[in-house]
């Protein structure tokens, strides 16, 4: 049997030059395929763990392990993590003046392979207009500069589309759904199902506050996170549960154990 | 913020024009400067008598004039002019086929792609080494709608009525410490004449190139274009690097008449020994638009800031400059835009780059005269500091006499940030791919103005592989 997608094993995490611990314990396992809602309330180090995960140099892993396919991921590089198969769609992504998204996506996808293999400009052009198409995404947005004047909901839906051209093993998607409105939503949520429709073996990391998103994503799991740990893993049900009593009744569940 | 040595395999750093030609001058005046260098260079070129006396009274001038004490450190200057060769004659005369040119210069400019740059999309090349114009071409297209593409000191000889009319107008030789010696002992340069109504459609290329030790090069451009012309000159410098200094002083006039349009862009990627001191100005007449593209790249200091006195009413005026300062650089530039007409306008874009102990100031000044009725102006400077040593300065002078003036000023400056690496690099960039890329887009609305073998130049640059030299 192949390995799991991703392994999370005890994972403990400070903010890089601090002392205090921000993750403290994390064990999280996605399979191949699967959709993971990561909920929890503000502060609870939801957030960190994506970025943890993705090799952000502002912190700093004490304890534990993140395998995705059964590789050691945290000896690696933010841009090896990519090539690796890991994609983080920001909850506030940077913006780069002056770089089309074009421009940006050709080279990130030429990271991905050597000079030789380098990807002609037609056929990057090509899988570009065709993920546009899958994402009903106008044909100028790719002409745009990196998230430069973007609103909310435009940035959030060229982290889809980047997702949708670089094709990741596993997706973390970071709050993608915060600053929202319902239309935005709906079409952001679109284009994560359609690329997990695309993609059966896609494995997917939905982080997020609400409960509003996976009215349109379907999770396979929905996991709770307080104190920098999960507190709580269950089916898609635990998610309006969640919904109904609020966080508080976990907090208990979380000081116990 | 991202490492050093990751900045450094930008190759930003790297200078590929470093080689040396074993060549054999006709000429070379002791180091130094003295009235007898000024005679000598004028009996060289077989001056007429105006033009020695307009020598001697100019190098009067630069004598009586103190060292500017503002812009860049020119402490040290006036030791190192005493080491310069102030003239240095390469070759006996100046060719127009590339074949006769002599051998080791001609390897030279094949290391730098001239001419077969000259082979590709352009109407004229001009080449300047040390201190003389070697080779000077125009395509016949040109030559037989009346344009003139000539080494200054041609211009002089065959041209002599209308040099005289426009030479040391724009710039007189009193107009600063540098102009001043440039007018006491220019040499080189282009001498170009656009007649009314002829436009030129791709672009005149002069390249300036210093090979010797302790060189100074003083090289005189005067352009004129006529009314209702259109043109477009490109000139590139580059020079081996030196542990001593060596010294750049130009003087660049231009004249647009009624209704014409000229553009002027410069790459200026001299080693980072020179001193690079320039005066470039253009009278920008009823009508007329003028266009300064001033890519700073090299030397050790520059000072440099491209100028139109739009004198006529409607005239326009636009100064894009790119300024990159790596460690030790200090890079001094700008522009400066005068309104002396009604409705007249100008737009002046700075992009500077700083790394390292480097240092990019913008200086600028904007002046309105009264009576120059509804001028608009517009300045955005935008500077890019790639680590936490680097420097940016601006100095905008806004003098404005007149009360219907529009005059926007817009500045900012900016940090490569840590969020936005990571985030490149969390689609698989590596960190100097990264750096490379914001780089490159911070750059991009200079860059895209560029003609494409500038543009390809520029981008270069900051690619990742940079050959270390050239040869």
């Amino acid at each position: 049997m192949s390995a799991p997608l991703l392994v999370i094993q005890d994972l403990h995490a400070k903010v890089a030059g601090e002392d205090l611990e921000i993750l403290n314990g994390v064990d999280l396992t996605v399979e191949h395929g699967q959709v993971h809602a990561l909920m929890g309330p503000n502060g609870s180090g939801k957030s960190t763990l994506a970025k943890v995960i993705a090799g952000h140099p502002g912190y700093e892993v004490t304890k534990g392990e993140i395998l995705l396919n059964g590789e050691a991921l945290l000896d690696l590089e933010p841009d090896e993590r990519s090539r690796a198969g890991v994609f983080l769609a920001f909850q506030y992504p940077a913006e780069v003046p002056g770089v089309s998204i074009a421009n940006f996506l050709r080279t990130a996808m030429n990271a991905r392979v050597g000079d030789e293999d380098e990807m002609d400009i037609f056929a990057f052009q090509e899988r570009l207009t065709e993920k546009m198409e899958l994402l009903k995404v106008d044909e100028g947005f790719a002409s745009r500069y990196l998230n430069d004047g973007f609103s909310g909901g435009e940035k959030k839906r060229n982290e889809v589309l980047q997702m949708a051209v670089l094709e990741p093993a596993l997706a973390v998607l970071d709050e993608t759904d915060s600053g929202l409105d319902i239309d935005a939503l709906k079409i952001v949520a679109n284009g994560v199902n359609t690329l997990s429709s695309e993609d059966a073996s896609l494995g997917v990391l939905l982080i997020t506050h609400y409960q509003r998103i996976l009215t349109y994503i379907n999770a396979d799991h929905v996991h709770v996170m307080i104190g920098g740990r999960i507190v709580e893993s269950a089916g898609p049900e635990l998610a309006n549960k969640l919904e109904a009593k609020g966080y508080d009744w976990l907090h208990q569940a979380a000081a116990t154990v | 913020m991202p490492q050093n040595e990751t900045i450094k395999e930008l190759g930003l750093d790297e200078y590929k024009y470093d080689f040396v030609t074993d060549d054999k001058p006709v000429f070379r005046a002791v180091p130094g400067l003295s009235e007898e260098i000024v005679r000598q260079i004028s009996a060289h070129k077989e001056e007429p008598e105006w033009m020695l006396e307009f020598r001697l009274k100019a190098y009067e001038i630069y004598e009586s004039k103190p060292m500017p004490e503002w812009g860049g450190d020119l402490s040290t200057l006036e030791a190192t002019l005493d080491n310069i060769y102030f003239y240095l004659k390469p070759q006996d005369q100046m060719e127009r086929s590339w074949d006769d040119v002599p051998q080791e210069i001609k390897d030279t400019f094949d290391k730098l792609g001239i001419p077969e740059a000259e082979r590709k999309a352009l109407a004229g090349v001009g080449a300047q080494y040390e201190s003389e114009m070697v080779y000077h071409s125009l395509k016949e297209q040109w030559e037989e709608q009346g344009v003139i593409f000539d080494s200054i000191e041609d211009g002089l000889r065959n041209h002599p009525d209308l040099f005289k009319q426009y030479f040391a107008t724009v710039i007189p030789q009193a107009d600063n410490k540098f102009s001043a010696l440039n007018s006491a002992v220019w040499s080189g340069g282009s001498f170009v004449y656009i007649p009314k109504g002829v436009k030129v459609e791709i672009p005149l290329q002069a390249y300036f190139r210093v090979n010797s030790e302790r060189m100074g090069q003083f090289e005189r451009t005067l352009i004129i274009v006529d009314e209702g012309a259109d043109a477009h000159y490109v000139e590139g410098c580059t020079a081996p690097v030196y542990t001593t200094e060596s010294f750049h002083s130009g003087v660049i006039e231009i004249i647009v008449k009624k209704g014409g349009n000229f553009r002027y862009t410069t790459i200026q990627n001299w080693s980072n020994n020179m001193y690079n001191l320039v005066t470039q100005r253009a009278m920008v007449h009823e009508d007329a638009k003028m266009e300064w593209l001033d890519g700073n790249l090299g030397s050790k200091l520059t000072m440099k800031y491209p100028s139109c006195y739009l004198v006529g009413e409607g005239a326009h005026g636009e100064i894009l400059s790119i300024a990159y300062a790596g460690d030790g650089q200090h890079q001094d530039t700008g522009g400066k835009v005068v309104h002396a007409a009604p409705h007249t306008t100008s737009q002046i874009t700075s992009k500077s780059i700083s790394r390292g102990e480097g240092r990019a100031s913008y200086r600028g000044l904007c002046k309105v005269y009264d009576g120059a009725l509804d001028a608009k102006s517009n300045v955005e400077c935008d500077a890019l500091l790639l680590d936490e040593t680097s420097r940016t300065d601006t100095y905008p002078y806004i003098e404005i006499d007149e009360n219907t003036a529009s005059i926007g000023h817009e500045a900012t400056v900016s940090k490569v940030g840590d969020e936005q690496i990571f985030y490149l690099m969390s689609r698989g960039l590596d960190e100097a791919e990264a750096m490379a890329m914001i780089v490159r887009g911070f750059i991009e609305p200079v860059a895209k103005e560029l003609p494409l073998e500038y543009a390809i130049e520029l981008n270069r640059l900051i690619e990742l592989e940079m050959e270390g030299s050239v040869g």
